[in-house]
């Protein structure tokens, strides 16, 4: 049974395929059309995911949607008239959308997938799952659990924005649900908003500025702005926030409450813009850890499962780990809403067409590994058409010499096999640096992704040594926890005396450029079954510096849509600061290539 | 015609009639702004549809 999930016409459109239970592949339409958070129908997605099966359109045989428009479209109203006569000007604005075309989107569906060879049959047919169902199901279905709870937070689908599952066999049923305006994940883009970042991406911006402050105003948040429940249930005061009706996030109330420090993306971060993303990070927190607590309480959970664009907080995931409340804990890598297209191709499979519930070990997410992948000659074609000068190496000749350019601090652009599904970069398309340098973040950051210095990057480390290094002992194959630096390996430092972004100058650790300044750092273990290049890679860096980690960043600059094809990869190589590309098996140094190649093209994005 | 038959039974399903009035009302009216073209949710910094 074929089954094409399909999420679009909001942000991250994606495309899944899912076949006789098992994911043969999924893809973010952005990585396709270079269109960062491309909320078009992913024309491009589903056409890889069916050459990537080597089948038909007429082959598939149920398509689904990942939302209900209707549901949305109820929402919508309803909030309009609850506000009435505010919200006037964003109904005007949207009305028109909604009429002209969202509300016929089985149509607009069915006009595009005809495009593509589908037939009138299969467009009639196609199914439409929810929002929240969508992000549970890719997180339970995937998952290696039999049964489990489900958690999903995020900004808002139809009407949830943070619901509680639970999933047996081939089932999940839905046990709680908070309904908008009532929204953590709004919550959290609201303080994205107020302290100058792009709602919707510069969230993570808003967590890796975190440790720079104090939760000072989390008590006044608490007063005044959300009035959370022992149980984690919550509710906003809307008084404070525009988003319901309004064209931005937060009003005027909400910037009087902080004494007017609203910052615009051009400003200069300041300690106050710290503290107040330290103080959300912690009710964020706080309210997390209630639910798990009543969770355990109620239900007695022993396995989790996460979904949803909060649960790519890695840092409340690490808090959630450290609790120690659950046996197990999984979580979606594609858990924003771009893995929609994924749950609600599991979930027409499992919960639609009742299927047997088929559980794969570790996961059936495959490393996250379900995007494209490239031919050795269709890369070498590419290479000679731009006039590219390269050498084919042997596996064992790459590893040695990328090791060794590594030491070197060479910064190096690794594209290897299938893209990752999600946001995260996992080794694929990676650009890797050495952990142990302490001038790396600031270089990687300014001068190779053309970012803010405080970015924090993320270590990747052999599976089997990650609590020699870290506070850590399981697995982390998609980047999701957060867990401290040994305190063997911290080192001496002035860090108390220090404050803001100063603390950045001190070396914190043996692996400086991936100890956040918490000591903090997000984890990626690497097995030899999950990438066994990568892995052999990391352990040839060991065996050479007695180091097993290395930074692991996406391959791709500011506010770009991570790589996909050997052609984007080459074009970002040449277009920052990275010494080294390998593609597959074909290197490349920056000083060797044609001069004309070279081209600043990070003007092409718009500041996330 | 399809479209109206899907959501009539939206409609009973959720059993929110009231729906009913204000979605015609709002399609009748509609085309006026129907054939307005141009991105309705550019000024939102964040849409919430």
């Amino acid at each position: 049974m074929k089954i094409l999930g399909i999420a679009s016409y909001y942000h991250d459109s994606s495309a899944a395929l899912v076949i006789d239970g098992q994911i043969v592949a999924a893809c973010q339409e952005e990585r396709l059309t270079r269109i960062k958070h491309d909320s078009a129908f992913p024309v491009n997605s589903i056409k890889f995911c069916l050459q990537r099966a080597g089948i038909n359109a007429a082959d598939v045989d149920h398509i689904i949607f990942y939302e209900k428009p209707f549901l949305k479209f109820e929402r919508l109203l309803e909030t309009y008239l609850a506000f009435t006569p505010k919200g006037f000007i964003s109904f005007a604005r949207a009305m028109p959308l909604w009429l002209n075309e969202k509300l016929f989107q089985k149509k607009l569906l069915g006009d595009e997938l005809k495009e593509l060879g589908f037939t009138k049959e299969q467009t009639q047919k196609i199914l439409f799952s929810t929002h929240h169902l969508s992000h549970a199901a890719s997180a339970f279905f995937a998952s290696p659990f039999e049964e489990a709870h489900v958690l999903t937070l995020d900004g808002v689908g139809e009407w949830d924005t943070t619901a509680i599952y639970a999933g047996k066999g081939n089932e999940l049923t839905k046990l709680h649900e908070m309904a908008f305006p009532h929204s953590l994940g709004l919550l959290y883009s609201a303080f994205t908003y107020y302290c100058g970042f792009k709602v919707n991406s510069g969230e993570y911006k808003l967590m890796g500025l975190a440790p720079y402050g104090r939760p000072l105003y989390a008590e006044l948040i608490r007063t005044h702005l959300i009035d959370i429940k022992p149980d984690g249930s919550f509710r906003l005061n809307m008084k404070y926030f525009d988003f319901a009706t309004g064209l931005t996030m937060t009003n005027k109330k909400f910037d009087e409450l902080f004494n007017g420090k609203y910052r615009s993306p051009d400003d200069t971060l300041e300690q106050v813009h710290m503290d107040i993303a330290a103080s959300v990070q912690s009710v964020l927190e706080d309210i997390v850890l209630k639910i798990c607590f009543f969770l355990k309480k109620k239900y007695n959970t022993k396995n989790l499962c996460l979904a949803g664009g909060v649960a790519l907080n890695c840092v409340a995931n690490g808090k959630i780990e450290k609790l120690g409340l659950f046996e197990n804990i999984w979580i979606q890598p594609a858990a924003g809403d771009a893995g929609g297209s994924l749950g609600a191709a599991l979930a027409a499979h499992y919960m639609h067409l009742k299927n047997e519930r088929r559980i794969e070990l570790p996961d059936a997410m495959q490393g996250a590994y379900l995007g494209p992948s490239y031919k050795d000659d269709e890369i070498e074609e590419l290479l000679k058409s731009k006039g590219a000068i390269f050498t084919k190496m042997s596996d064992e000749e790459l590893i040695e010499f990328t090791s060794a350019a590594l030491q070197k601090e060479a910064i190096v652009g690794w594209f290897q096999g299938r893209m990752e599904f999600g946001p995260r970069a996992l080794g694929n398309r990676s650009i890797l640096a050495d952990a142990r340098s302490e001038k790396m973040q600031k270089v990687l950051n300014l001068k190779t992704k053309f970012r803010e210095s405080f970015r924090p990057f993320a270590p990747v480390v052999l599976e089997e040594k990650v609590n020699d290094w870290f506070n850590y002992e399981k697995s982390s194959p998609y980047m999701l926890m957060v867990a401290p630096v040994q305190k063997n390996k911290r080192t001496e430092n002035n860090m108390k005396e220090l404050s803001g972004l100063s603390k950045l100058n001190e070396k914190r650790s043996e692996i400086p450029a991936v100890t956040h300044i918490d000591y903090s750092a997000r984890i990626q273990t690497v097995s030899k079954n999950s990438n066994p290049k990568l892995y052999s890679l990391i352990q040839r860096f060991e065996s050479d510096t007695g180091v097993p980690v290395l930074i692991n960043t996406s391959f791709n600059i500011r506010s770009e849509p991570i790589v996909c094809s050997p052609e984007d990869a080459y074009r970002c190589f040449m277009g920052c600061n990275m010494d080294i590309l390998v593609l597959e098996n074909y290197v490349l140094l920056k000083e060797e290539q044609p001069e004309k190649n070279k081209q600043d093209y990070s003007h092409l994005f718009e500041k996330d | 015609m399809e479209f109206l038959k899907e959501f009539g039974r939206f409609m009973m399903t959720r059993k929110k009639y009231w729906l009913a009035p204000i979605l015609l009302a709002m399609l009748l009216i509609g085309f006026l702004i129907v054939f307005s073209k141009g991105s309705a949710t550019a000024p939102f910094i964040y849409s919430i549809f």
